[in-house]
């Protein structure tokens, strides 16, 4: 690993000066994903600037239909979280299926969500559910965060400080996992609100998470699983790598998307 | 050079480490606790398992500088009174180990894991929870087995089906 400085801030605003006063700086939040990088000198920043220390990146709370989560919570506070527990089940469901206990001891929804991997769990919730992520700049709508794979609208030296999901009516989410990396090969996140379902998928798409457009429409016009049944996805947009070809995550996807139908409310896990 | 302080099996420590200096190398190489291992140093096996402020975590990607002024337990710091955890101990009787250089790894883990999981504690959920160390030698089984009868002795109300 390259030597790098590290920066222990106490507030987003001396985060910020940390990372303009710097050469080439990183933020650096559960680690799980940068530090590793790191390793394999990926990635090789001047200075890390440690997000973990900063009081006002964490937490969980509920304001009228609102579930707001501090971006720097880690996985395991998620996925305990009685407020989530009770008002997107699902997403506790999706935090508590995330890599190991140890790995949901330290990562977090902010860091898995800028890193924007293409098979992480935190986008296809983020997007499935509209939510909106606020930085210390600006509030971006989740339909405009994730531009493609690792990459996010959020600029080098924007911090996420939460993100705002809207109450659905009903969500779930079905993963189909590689049972070496525990990563999704197709993960499927579906929410109905009202007359409107939104349907996002990761671990499967060639671009990273994406909304299934088809789906949603089968879905808000027919709510139930045998709505999916003429649905299809194009082959042509979907990654191809050692755990599975276009076609085989193309049909994969429709698999989760009738699980996740046939399990309402909850998080399901296949490998 | 960064000076990272922290309270290790209840004695306060200070050490002078390159910035990058992950947990697990202060731990060995700063403080020469070495029972605490470093298998694939990509943050998949568990062996360097510890707990930190009370809950476990991959010392090798956890950087020494993110512990300062934590608490951390390793394996050295389970025994009480020259008697062994009872987690060590059912590792001893249930044959759970036969390499050994998962073992620190798997018994921290299995200690975070009746510490502090809520629910009932059968082999399907220990299976589950410990997905995060892995074993060359696939001597799961035991190490399962261990798991459940330690949880048996330390919280007897919240275990079921212990394998035998």
């Amino acid at each position: 690993m390259h030597p790098s400085k590290y920066r222990q801030p106490k507030t987003v605003a001396e985060a910020k000066r940390m990372f303009t006063d710097a050469e080439s700086a990183s933020f650096l939040s559960g680690g799980h994903t940068l530090l590793p990088a790191m390793k394999l000198r990926l990635a090789s920043p001047s200075d890390l600037i440690d997000l973990g220390s900063i009081p006002e990146l964490r937490g969980i709370k509920v304001e009228g239909r609102t579930l707001v989560i501090g971006a720097a919570t880690i996985h395991a506070d998620v996925a305990a979280s009685p407020l989530v527990q009770q008002h997107i089940p699902a997403l506790a469901g999706l935090a508590g299926s995330i890599g190991d206990r140890h790995v949901r001891h330290r990562g977090t929804m902010g860091g898995s969500v800028s890193n924007n991997d293409p098979a992480a769990d935190y986008p296809s919730a983020v997007l499935g559910l509209g939510a909106t992520v606020v930085t210390d700049k600006r509030h971006i709508a989740a339909d405009e965060f994730f531009v493609g794979l690792y990459q996010t609208a959020r600029e080098p030296d924007e911090i996420l400080v939460r993100i705002e999901f809207p109450i659905p009516e009903i969500a779930s989410y079905a993963k189909f996992v590689s049972p070496a990396s525990r990563f999704s090969i197709a993960g499927v996140f579906i929410a109905r609100t009202g007359n409107s379902v939104r349907v996002a998928v990761t671990g499967a798409g060639s671009s990273g998470v994406f909304r299934a457009i088809g789906l949603e429409a089968a879905l808000a016009a027919d709510f139930r699983s045998q709505a999916l049944a003429k649905c299809a996805i194009d082959p042509a947009d979907m990654l191809s790598d050692q755990n599975g070809t276009p076609e085989y995550r193309a049909n994969l996807v429709l698999v989760m998307a009738r699980r996740a139908m046939e399990n309402l409310g909850i998080t399901s896990v296949y490998k | 050079m960064i000076t990272v302080s922290m309270a290790v099996n209840g004695e306060k420590v200070t050490r002078e480490v390159e910035d990058g200096t992950f947990l697990a190398f202060y731990l060995r190489e700063a403080l020469g606790l070495t029972g605490t291992h470093v298998g694939c140093d990509t943050t998949q096996c568990g062996c360097c398992v510890v707990l930190m402020n009370g809950t476990s975590v991959k010392s090798c990607t956890v950087l020494a500088a993110q512990a300062e002024g934590a608490t951390v337990t390793t394996i050295e710091g389970l025994a009480k009174d020259k008697k062994l955890h009872p987690l060590q101990r059912a590792f001893h009787e249930c044959h759970a180990l036969q390499c050994g250089f998962c073992t620190p790894g798997m018994i921290m883990a299995g200690v975070d894991l009746i510490e502090t999981y809520p629910g009932v504690l059968t082999a399907e959920v220990v299976r589950h929870e410990m997905e995060g160390n892995l074993c060359r030698c696939t001597g799961y089984h035991n190490i399962v087995k261990a798991i459940l009868k330690a949880a048996a002795e330390i919280r007897p109300a919240t275990v079921q089906d212990p394998v035998e």
